[in-house]
């Protein structure tokens, strides 16, 4: 009896809806955190996995060696690698194309691959302009890993002690 | 013939006065309103359009000019035309009586506060034309549900209403707020705090707001009676809410708050100053808290159940009316000042405010 006359008069004089209000006041001057994103950026782990890329031994040599281990741990069947044999005897690919439409960006090709050649940059600001521009061929490939293989390399050795 | 042109003209000339700083409220109480709730939930709202965003709205009304006005293929067409003109006319209307400071009125007649209420409620014609215009199901039930709200607290706000005018003894908005001269101890708020609330909460009801705003529910309807709406005959729909958000609020300043007249009214050193003096700048001063009241209400309260607002309406709000005015009639009987009343009333909310953070744990 006494419980239910204080509940109503708690609901009468509306205790918990002033309680609300003055969370959302307090809330009003709270510090925003907000992140005003093409000027400002969030914090990027050198294990981002970003736009994919090929890259080269310092020599210039492309690492790529067409064992097709990426091809065969893709999930999501994006990697197709044709290969034949150099005229120096060695084994390299004829045609290294990811389909970025099929591509999860799970990074197990980055995992599976034995030379460190295939990587997923900190890149992630791309776009298409025409049907078929997702599809990177080995060209565009390497010439992502070339642009970006200074970064590339740094992520790298940060990442070396857990890998 | 010369003299009517004239007469005319300057009739149309007030009106203007009126309705171009009126849309202009309108219009930056949206972005108020975006920044505000933005504020309350830790970010920082709209900020590209111009230095910190203050060309947002006029941004958003000119998309809104651009848009097609999309006529649904089995929608009656001349009602579906005309519900966003019959929902924003009395809105408007309503403003032609509102005293913005002593003597800043278009119209003083003597039944103001009558008309005021023929007006708003005026307004839900539109919603329920648009809703059956639409021939949509979302957009009737959203005109269904809006119009069952709307008759249910129309009453409460009724009765509130009541009290003011048994206490001022008058339904003119001027003569309402003289009466409350004399500081801010003299102001309705006080004596008739119960049915300043109900009031303030229906008038959020009325104007199908959050947390009241189940006649446009997205989550549930979609938008409501407004979903088949595009382009200007929704921008017209928006705009009568906003209108009728900010004449709610200013008949709450006005009925309630003492309209124009200073708060320091009556104090002897700051009440000598200017700041004692009444001007349209407290009037403006109490509006504007209570438009942010209403968006403080939105960014805080989740939407209620619609059993839940016609219980609040009719079981909760009605009888706390009713009493009050019984409270307020033997009061005006007794010939007991409403200063003596005001201060039992607010004493009695905060001893029980205080009691409560006494009796329940911290935290709790």
């Amino acid at each position: 009896m006494v419980k239910t006359l204080r509940n109503a008069f708690h609901s009468l004089f509306l205790i918990e809806l002033v309680k609300g209000l003055k969370l959302t006041g307090r809330y009003m001057f709270a510090k925003k955190i907000t992140i005003q994103y093409p000027e400002q950026k969030t914090p990027m782990s050198p294990r981002f996995r970003g736009l994919h890329a090929l890259r080269r031994y310092p020599n210039g040599e492309e690492r790529c060696i067409a064992c097709k281990l990426c091809e065969a741990v893709c999930p999501a069947l994006a990697i197709t690698i044709d290969s034949e044999e150099r005229e120096d005897g060695s084994r390299r690919t004829t045609r290294y194309d990811i389909d970025l439409f099929k591509c999860i960006f799970c990074g197990f090709c980055e995992e599976a691959c034995p030379v460190d050649s295939i990587v997923e940059t900190r890149h992630f600001e791309y776009h298409f302009e025409e049907r078929g521009a997702q599809i990177m061929t080995k060209e565009k490939l390497l010439a992502v890993g070339d642009k970006f293989e200074s970064q590339i390399a740094e992520d790298r050795a940060a990442d070396a002690a857990y890998r | 013939m010369m003299e009517m042109f004239l007469d005319v003209l300057f009739i149309l000339l007030k009106v203007m006065a009126i309705i171009v700083p009126l849309m202009l409220g309108v219009a930056y109480l949206t972005y108020a309103e975006r920044k505000l709730i933005g504020y309350m939930q830790v970010r920082v709202g709209p900020n590209r359009v111009g230095p910190k965003g203050w060309l947002q709205p006029i941004a958003d009304a000119l998309k809104l000019l651009m848009k097609e006005i999309v006529i649904p293929t089995n929608a009656n067409k001349f009602l579906f035309i005309i519900a966003p003109m019959l929902s924003i006319g009395p809105s408007l209307a309503a403003w032609a009586v509102v005293p913005f400071s002593d003597g800043l009125v278009l119209s003083n007649i003597d039944a103001s506060l009558l008309y005021i209420l023929a007006m708003t409620s005026l307004g839900v014609y539109g919603v329920i034309v648009a809703g059956w215009a639409s021939n949509s199901k979302y957009a009737f039930l959203g005109a269904m549900r809006s119009a069952a709200q709307i008759v249910a607290y129309e009453i409460a706000m009724g009765f509130a209403l009541v009290g003011v005018l048994m206490a001022a003894s008058s339904i003119n908005l001027h003569e309402i707020v003289t009466q409350q001269s004399g500081g801010i101890w003299h102001w309705y708020w006080m004596p008739l705090f119960p049915l300043f609330l109900v009031y303030f909460i229906s008038g959020v009801a009325e104007t199908n707001r959050a947390p009241f705003d189940v006649a446009e529910g997205e989550s549930e309807i979609v938008a409501g009676f407004h979903v088949e709406y595009s382009g200007m005959t929704f921008a017209v729909f928006f705009l009568a809410e906003y209108a009728n958000i900010i004449l709610i609020a200013v008949l709450t300043a006005l009925m309630f708050m003492g309209g124009w007249l200073s708060p320091f009214q009556g104090i002897p050193v700051i009440g000598d100053t200017f700041l004692g003096e009444s001007s349209i700048v407290w009037f403006l001063a109490k509006s504007a808290f209570f438009a942010f009241v209403f968006l403080w209400f939105r960014a805080t309260f989740p939407r209620y159940r619609y059993d839940q607002i016609m219980r609040l309406g009719w079981k909760v709000f009605i009888p706390i009316t009713i009493i009050w005015i019984l409270v307020l009639a033997v009061v005006i009987a007794a010939k007991v000042s409403y200063v003596t009343l005001g201060v039992w009333t607010i004493g009695i909310v905060a001893a029980y405010m205080l009691y409560n953070k006494l009796t329940t744990k911290a935290g709790g």
